[in-house]
């Protein structure tokens, strides 16, 4: 919402600077997005004359200019406009002035070895218009040495407001100067609109077919009216706000809707037949006022007569019905629309009009009438003619809201205390009845302000007007509930997560929750129900299944950029379904390159290119740090269809519990994702992880150490190639589980020396004895055992 | 006597002269072996008279002390000299680069710092932190925040949509973290006191704006909450964040569909070139908009206005971030580039706490 300083004086009786206007709008909930003070800004700017012109001896495309300023003798400026000549009026600016269109401060300058002691401008370095083809050419009988605003009528303050959707009453310089007046900042001027007589009764009947879109039409003829441009004072008006003047008749209307928030359409009467219907869109094409032709249906509302449309209801009126200077009866049109209605037919078209802007917020329906006279009046002054009666179809008044309004209302929900008196007087500048006595009043909600309703709406009114800054800061009493974790287990293993894997030198991405669907397909995705209707961009339009497809390409995208070795990882959400329970917080990461989880890049000490170890290592870090037991882990081979089959496994906790998988990645899912290995990647399930048991104390289980040294033995196999290295090392753990405190695999051998499809595994296995030191012979007889049931449960040979 | 004193010299000497271990070894067994010259001598004590063995073992013993000392003090000689030969071998070059720690390699990303500032300083004035989904009903996102169908409001939202299901209800993605503060009405009684940070989403995309953003609200109903404590709650935060003993703040009334009285928040700040100071300047920053929650959206959550009030705030997890460690463009933070997060992340030990400072 836009509007001048002169425009609010015609309705705020104030001495108050702009500057202190602008804050307290800002202030009162009508934020100042810009304030444009061209007095303050042109103030420098002042008539001159040039009384010479030379050609500068030293630059074909300058002249050397002696001004007369009006002040003192004449100044010498060296101008390369090539409209500057001898006798002409222009405007002058001296050494020091700030040009706001080249955002630069004057000096004395020397051009070319000529001084220069000034500047003589174009419209474009005023920022008045883009005009910048020559130095303002101005009448010969401008006063010289006069500001250039002050003549031009350009010193007018232009303030623009970010308007809240709710306040419809501001659209127009009349509500906002109202809310100026609560706020102590001038008093209103409101001198009523008078009633205008009708000569003769309205030729043209109007019907309203869709009374849920247009609950209220009123509509009168003039006739006789000479059309033509505008008045001088109306036109500036229209032009400071960015409008441009067409006639006086059209003209008129915009001033409606800027000055009262009250838009109303003009129809040449000639050019309409017969009687008005107000009905639905018939699949209708309508060529608008702004020459573009729009396809009706029957969810938007027109305003037809016997031969078709004439104007989209709220919108936009027709080019066929429009006025122009030869109209000289003229039908002026004051509606309500439904504000739903007219929003969804606007956005439906793409049309962005003043009118729509008002209507889909909602006018004042009391000043449907008034609006029509106040309208009427000013055609008669500016065009003149003979008014006819006005018709009415529909209501011409919103429904009556009074609310019981406690008092003390103010002080529960602001903690701010008001006197009652107070409260009655800002509720009465905005125009609410107050009735009754403390502490329950009446209070009667002004017909233009449909977006109160409540009790908070009214203590919402008292509050930003009184000032909000005058609310105390309270602090807040934290309360003696105990402090406890306020996390969720959740919460603690995604923030848990994060740290794990930063903490093995990779870094967090956060990657767009959506991807294009064949990646979601990759990723065991796609499903119609996480397809979005409307999505950004192609390549973002199904829900994540997975992080991995958002990592990879990222680690790609570096990749591209000439950093190769990258370790990424996310945790975040991946969604396997539309249902709330069907999102679950994911933790991956993608290795690429040389960056292994031992040391990035390569290196003196040797590089190694990512295994599916490294994402192995990776995962059970992650599930580890998020609170798994780590005895509790199961690797199994194999995973889903995007990892390598031969190179990917399944972290589980028993086979119902599947908590994710690492692995190398599928060479078609990396061609696919547009990608280039050794990339390895890991995916788990933070959700998945089963919550720890409640413990009653915290304290730990007692440590219980022997005092008998623990005894190793290595053992070498040669095993199938297909047998698992854990099988191995289940087989001898469970040999005897007591005595048997650890097995580690410390070689792993395949080659040179070893049969074909067989390899050697070595473990290591440790003793712990508990109540006494192992002799040789127990030693020797459980590595028999040890040998023994390895062999049966692998078939592997201890190696000779 | 000479004779004596000749072989001491001459032991002494082949002491001295003994260059290595395995040499010095070969002169004590051929002076103090079984067989060697100074045993040789005390066994000849054995045949002397007594006063002979007097005098003579005296002399003999003192060639074997000395000896012995010698050859001491010769091995530690030599000890300490081929110790001194292996420490000159064994070098380095110290210079050759080490692994860089993983710990001080990796990041992590602002937003997750920042959530976990805003964790611990809300955490401390006693907020749980609430979550909900992404995927949200048109109920929850919008009708009962006390957005009417149709309302310009709702079109503000820019909201994605998933297609219409059988019964005709369409699914979205929220178009702000509001929806938990529902679910948390919905499922709790008061007193609440929830933020809720997460993602959010609206189909927009420019330099400022990216079609998933991240949000973070807070939530308090009880029974006396007001204006004053929202204000209170914020200035403590702002001050708490920012990191500076005192913010100015003003508190503007704006509208939001969920609030009544609405307020938007600026601090002030000073803007210089690469920089943003607060608590000092002249400049207006929008950081967050609040209010108290309507009766409406008590209402339609199962809370009677007329007992129970409170208020909310919602603010951008991003563009905090943004404004307390100068990041300039929002877009970056979701393309991942390593370099981006290299110089912008965090390190993983930077956990940041109220007692050992939250980015210090």
């Amino acid at each position: 919402m836009k509007f001048t300083l002169s425009w609010l004086k015609d309705h705020l009786d104030t001495d108050e600077p702009i500057a202190k206007l602008a804050d307290k709008l800002t202030m009162i909930g009508l934020e100042v997005e810009q304030l444009d003070d061209k007095a303050k800004l042109l103030a420098p700017f002042t008539i001159a004359r040039v009384i010479s012109a030379e050609q500068h001896h030293n630059a074909d495309r300058l002249r050397v200019c002696m001004v007369d300023t009006g002040e003192g003798p004449p100044v010498q400026v060296v101008c390369g406009a090539p409209n500057a000549r001898a006798g002409m009026t222009s405007v002058f600016s001296g050494p020091g002035t700030f040009i706001p269109g080249k955002n630069i401060t004057l000096g004395v300058g020397s051009i070319r070895g000529v001084e220069s002691r000034g500047m003589l401008c174009s419209a474009a370095e005023l920022q008045i218009s883009d005009d910048h083809d020559g130095i303002l050419d101005l009448p010969a009988d401008a006063p010289v040495g006069a500001r250039y605003a002050d003549w031009a009528g350009l010193n007018d303050a232009v303030i623009e407001i970010n308007l809240t959707p709710n306040r419809a009453d501001c659209t127009g310089v009349h509500g906002i100067a109202r809310d100026l007046s609560a706020a102590d900042m001038g008093k209103l001027k409101d001198p009523g609109i008078k009633q205008i007589k009708g000569e003769f009764p309205c030729p043209v009947a109007v019907k309203i077919e869709a009374p849920e879109l247009c609950p209220g039409f009123a509509l009168r003829l003039v006739r006789g009216v000479r059309n033509g441009p505008s008045p001088q004072w109306l036109q500036q008006r229209l032009a400071a706000i960015g409008l441009r003047p067409i006639n006086a008749l059209v003209d008129i209307t915009n001033f409606m809707t800027f000055d009262r928030g009250r838009p109303l359409h003009v129809f040449d009467a000639a050019r309409v037949t017969g009687n008005l219907t107000v009905r639905r869109g018939r699949g209708e094409q309508f060529l608008a006022l702004d020459g573009r032709t729009y396809a009706l249906d029957d969810t938007m509302c027109v305003i037809a007569d016997e031969r078709g449309v004439e104007s989209l209801a709220g919108i936009m009126g027709g080019e066929a019905s429009g006025c122009s200077d030869a109209t000289t009866d003229v039908l002026i049109e004051s509606a309500l629309w439904d504000e739903i209605a007219i929003a969804r037919t606007g956005r439906k078209l793409g049309i962005n009009s003043d009118a729509r802007y008002r209507f889909e917020r909602g006018v004042d329906p009391a000043f449907m009438v008034p609006g029509l006279e106040m309208a009427t009046k000013l055609v008669l002054e500016m065009c003149g003619g003979t008014p006819s009666t006005i018709v009415v179809a529909g209501k011409a008044h919103g429904d009556d809201r009074v609310i019981e309004f406690p008092i003390d209302e103010v002080k529960r929900l602001s903690g701010l205390d008001v006197p009652f008196i107070e409260i009655k007087r800002v509720l009465g500048h905005l125009g609410f009845i107050v009735a009754g006595k403390e502490p329950v009043v009446k209070v009667a909600v002004p017909s233009w302000r449909a977006d109160v309703h409540g009790k908070a709406d009214i203590v919402e009114e008292v509050v930003r007007i009184v000032g909000v800054e005058r609310v105390p800061l309270t602090p807040f009493a934290r309360g003696e509930a105990p402090r406890k974790p306020v996390l969720t287990a959740i919460q603690n293993r995604t923030r848990r997560a994060k740290r794990a894997l930063a903490a093995r030198s990779m870094m967090e991405a956060v990657t767009w929750s959506f991807v294009a669907k064949a990646q979601a397909e990759l990723f065991g995705g796609g499903d119609a129900a996480l397809s979005l209707a409307n999505p950004i961009a192609a390549d973002l339009s199904d829900m994540r299944p997975s992080l991995i497809a958002g990592l990879v390409t990222a680690a790609q995208k570096n990749a591209d950029r000439g950093f190769a070795d990258v370790a990424l990882f996310e945790v975040g959400q991946v969604f396997k379904g539309d249902r709330p329970q069907d999102q679950f917080i994911a933790a991956s990461g993608v290795r690429r390159a040389l960056a292994a989880s031992t040391g990035s890049g390569r290196h003196w000490t040797g590089a190694a290119a990512v295994t599916a170890f490294d994402a192995k290592a990776d995962a059970l870090a992650v599930l580890i740090a998020a609170g798994v037991p780590p005895a509790a882990l199961q690797v199994v081979p194999g995973g889903p269809a995007w990892l390598h089959p031969g190179r990917s496994g399944t972290i589980q906790i028993g086979p119902q519990n599947v908590l994710g998988h690492f692995g190398e990645l599928h060479p078609r899912a990396l061609e696919a994702l547009g990608a280039e290995g050794p990339l390895v990647a890991f995916e788990v399930l933070l959700d998945r992880i089963p919550d720890a048991k409640a413990k009653p104390t915290r304290a730990k289980p007692l440590l219980e150490l022997s005092p008998f040294q623990p005894v190793s033995r290595d053992f070498a196999f040669i095993v199938d190639r297909a047998v698992k290295a854990a099988d191995v090392v289940r087989a001898a753990q469970a040999v005897d589980r007591k005595l048997i405190s650890a097995v580690g695999v410390f070689d792993l051998y395949e080659g040179k020396g070893i049969e074909d499809g067989k390899k050697s595994l070595a473990i290591a296995v440790t003793l712990q004895p508990r109540d006494k030191t192992l002799t040789d012979q127990e030693i020797d007889a459980v590595a028999v055992r040890i040998v023994a049931e390895v062999a049966k449960k692998t078939g592997g040979v201890l190696r000779g | 006597m000479s004779a004596t004193f000749n072989l001491q010299d001459e032991l002494l000497r082949q002491i001295a002269a003994a260059t290595d271990e395995a040499a010095l070894e070969a002169v004590r067994v051929a002076a103090l072996g079984k067989k060697g010259s100074v045993s040789a001598l005390l066994a000849t004590l054995g045949k002397m008279s007594p006063d002979e063995r007097k005098t003579q073992g005296a002399a003999i013993n003192a060639v074997k002390d000395a000896v012995t000392a010698a050859l001491a003090a010769r091995k530690e000689t030599l000890k300490s000299a081929a110790l001194d030969a292996r420490l000159a071998r064994e070098t380095l070059d110290v210079t050759l680069p080490v692994r860089e720690t993983a710990a001080e390699a990796g990041r992590i990303h602002p937003l997750s710092q920042v959530t976990d500032e805003l964790t611990a300083i809300f955490a401390d004035m006693g907020f749980a932190i609430a979550e909900g989904p992404d995927i949200e009903t048109d109920d929850y996102n919008f009708t009962r925040l006390n957005f009417p169908e149709g309302h310009p409001a709702r079109e503000m939202h820019d909201t994605f949509f998933f297609n219409p299901k059988e019964d005709g209800s369409r699914l979205l993605l929220r178009t702000h973290t509001s929806p938990v503060q529902v679910r948390t009405m919905l499922e709790k009684t008061p007193p609440i006191r929830v933020i809720c940070p997460g993602r959010t989403y609206r189909c927009d995309s420019d330099q400022t704006h990216t079609p998933m953003f991240h949000q973070v609200e807070g939530l308090v109903i009880d029974k006396g909450s007001h204006l004053g404590h929202l204000k209170w709650i914020l200035a403590e935060f702002c001050k708490a964040f920012f990191e500076v003993d005192h913010v100015n703040m003003r508190f503007r009334p704006s509208f939001f569909p969920f609030t009544e009285p609405s307020l938007e928040v600026d601090i002030q700040c000073r803007r210089d070139k690469d920089e943003i100071r607060f608590g000092e300047g002249e400049d207006w920053l929008e950081i967050l908009g609040c209010g108290m929650v309507h009766p409406n959206v008590l209402r339609n959550c199962g809370i009677d206005p007329d007992i129970y009030q409170g208020f909310a705030w919602g603010m951008g997890i991003d563009r905090i971030a943004m404004l307390k460690y100068g990041l300039p463009d929002l877009r970056a933070f979701f393309d991942a580039d390593v370099r981006w997060l290299n110089h912008y992340g965090f390190r993983p030990l930077d956990f940041p706490t109220l007692a050992g400072g939250l980015s210090t």
